[in-house]
């Protein structure tokens, strides 16, 4: 009987609480994160050979591990101010988890203008073992290239020119020019989007893998499969085809 | 409504504090006995570098819950003949492996797997445990061995009755979880606290990453090759500097076998994809821990890095990150190979087999 009295004062108090001077000015907004090959979405149960897809150059292949980094997620008020998330996120296509970003940050409502995010880490965040749950990861990027993290590993397999099947790690960090002598690497994205905030909100960052393989260089796999983090042309043709991988999907509230 | 508000909170603390102290349960007369806490003595490179350890909220740290998880392990009483204890395929000089291809059972059966090394249990990223992952907790894992009929070959019934006659036991878990009620699930809590306790970090490498130790130049080179992605490339699924584990805690098929023949996480999933993948093993304290491999094919280390070197092997789940399979591997030379094993011991931490308090306490 006491907790069924304590139960009611507690909802009556709540209730109560709601319906004083609390307004509203504050949403929470919710990141999500999906992957596509050229529209089609690509999920874990496509991994493994499940799914094939052919890349620009027309090379067959499969995919068994993506995962990236974005930091620096930012919001951009009509008012020419700036929300700035603290949070960075490991998407791990493998761990349904990790394709959302729900930031303790809440936002004010009301009119945005675009959101902008980085693709890795740039300079000032990209610093070797400062992250634990990263480090826990095995996300770590070899101090010999620059250390800090990877920002992409997607792994797979290939069919050569002789109709084998080949192993690719296309992995993707800090460039290496010359011993001792490194490249930032990290893509900064700035997307206009006219929006309407008014309450709890979901915005979708796309990723379209094909991109990896397309624009502005034609990948090849025969060419370049593994051994490619020291590699500096293929790390900086990971850079230039990145710029054009990702997209702001649907925003829904 | 600033009194109204008050009003409430006085209210709800003081039904607060009425249920807490005037509603006992009826059923269990000591729900309000505490064992004294007892945290995870965290070392100063995994405070540095990783997570806090990750401790079940049902089954915290105590005094009391060690100390009779430690007993567990080493106890025979377990077993269907009280003849083999945890302890007997997971000894504490071998960095709690045996020294066996395969351990053998109470009714001197071979399993089919290599016994599993524990340390560092807590920071087991993925939650899985056993080669092949078929485990999701510690605990879980604690009570698969003592029915499994190539092992200690008893019945959790069997076992808890045992446990319940014996003149210490009782109490003992009395005094660790507030019951002499004894069932298998206290029983997998006591034993999974004891192994959480079994915290390895103080190697040569450990030392030297704390400023507190060098190493060869060897050990030097050998942690380079290790990092190199042309040649050992191990760092993307057995750690780094940063990432002091050892291990990614991930599945992998390392390119064993050209046809599958143990599934690993395959036969826990049911996933064709999975067949022939295993549980990344931590490098820590391999100078104790031969065999090497899940079935412990291979008797030295040397044999371990000839197998990532030119003995690779397709098959159709084999791990992209194993390179270069139709030459057989990289081809590291032979004194890249030997630097890498001298960087290899040297995550070798000594002071963990010698630790009196991972020793038997019967």
């Amino acid at each position: 009987m006491k907790k069924i009295a304590f139960l009611f004062a507690l909802a009556f108090a709540i209730i109560g609480c709601n319906n004083d001077d609390d307004v509203a000015v504050d949403a929470a907004v919710t990141f999500e994160f999906t992957q596509n090959w050229d529209g089609d979405p690509v999920t874990a149960s496509n991994f493994n050979g499940a799914s094939s897809y052919t890349n620009a150059l027309g090379t067959t292949l499969t995919i068994s591990k993506l995962r990236y980094l974005i930091s620096g997620i930012e919001l951009h008020k009509a008012d020419g101010s700036t929300i700035k998330f603290d949070d960075y996120q490991l998407i791990d296509v493998t761990d349904v988890n990790s394709l959302k970003l729900n930031p303790t940050l809440r936002v004010p409502t009301g009119e945005y203008t675009g959101i902008s995010f980085i693709y890795g880490f740039n300079e000032a965040d990209n610093v070797s073992g400062a992250y634990p749950d990263l480090n826990a990861a095995s996300w770590n990027w070899p101090d010999m290239l620059g250390g800090g993290y990877h920002f992409m590993q997607m792994e797979g397999k290939y069919e050569d020119a002789n109709g084998a099947l080949q192993s690719y790690a296309y992995h993707h960090g800090t460039a290496r020019v010359s011993e001792g002598v490194f490249e930032q690497n990290y893509l900064s994205f700035d997307f206009e989007r006219n929006v309407t905030i008014s309450g709890d909100t979901s915005i979708e960052i796309k990723m379209d893998v094909s991109e990896w393989y397309k624009n502005p260089y034609t990948w090849d796999l025969n060419v370049y499969d593994t051994d490619l983090m020291m590699n500096y042309a293929a790390q900086k043709y990971m850079h230039d085809n990145g710029a054009s991988v990702f997209s702001i999907g649907a925003i829904s509230q | 409504m600033k009194i109204l508000k008050y009003f409430f909170g006085v209210l709800i603390l003081s039904l607060f504090i009425a249920c807490s102290s005037s509603d006992p349960d009826p059923i269990d007369p000591n729900e309000d006995y505490v064992p004294t806490p007892k945290p995870l003595a965290v070392p100063p490179i995994f405070k540095r570098l990783l997570p806090p350890p990750n401790i079940p909220a049902d089954n915290p740290q105590t005094v009391e819950g060690v100390a009779l998880g430690r007993k567990l392990f080493f106890d025979p009483i377990l077993s269907g003949d009280g003849t083999q204890a945890c302890a007997s395929c997971h000894q504490p000089s071998n960095s709690f492996s045996d020294t066996n291809r395969f351990s053998v059972g109470i009714d001197g059966l071979e399993g089919t797997r290599n016994s599993m090394p524990i340390y560092n249990m807590a920071w087991s990223t993925t939650d899985k445990f056993f080669w092949d992952g078929r485990a999701n907790s510690i605990e879980e894992q604690a009570l698969g061995p003592v029915e499994n009929p190539v092992e200690m070959h008893n019945t959790w019934e069997n076992a808890v009755a045992s446990l319940q006659s014996h003149a210490a036991y009782p109490e003992m878990f009395n005094k660790a979880f507030g019951t002499s009620n004894i069932t298998k699930e206290l029983t997998a809590k006591a034993i999974a606290q004891f192994e959480r306790t079994l915290i390895s970090a103080n190697s040569p490498f450990d030392k030297y990453l704390l400023g507190e130790g060098s190493l060869t130049p060897q050990e030097l080179n050998g942690f380079q090759i290790f990092m190199d992605e042309s040649r050992g490339d191990c760092f993307h699924c057995h750690g780094n500097d940063n990432s002091p584990l050892w291990t990614d805690n991930a599945f992998h098929n390392n390119g064993l076998d050209a046809i599958i023949t143990d599934k690993g996480l395959g036969e826990v999933t049911g996933d064709p994809n999975h067949d022939g993948l295993f549980k990344s093993p931590s490098l820590r304290n391999l100078a104790f821990t031969a065999p090497y491999m899940h079935d412990g094919r291979f008797a030295t280390l040397d044999e371990v890095i000839n197998h990532y070197s030119e003995g690779l092997v397709y098959s159709r789940t084999i791990d992209p990150l194993m390179k270069a399979v139709s030459r057989g591997g990289v081809h590291l030379t032979e004194s890249d190979k030997a630097d890498l094993k001298a960087f290899l011991l040297s995550l070798s931490d000594s002071s963990f087999i010698n630790n009196p308090d991972f020793q038997d306490p019967n």
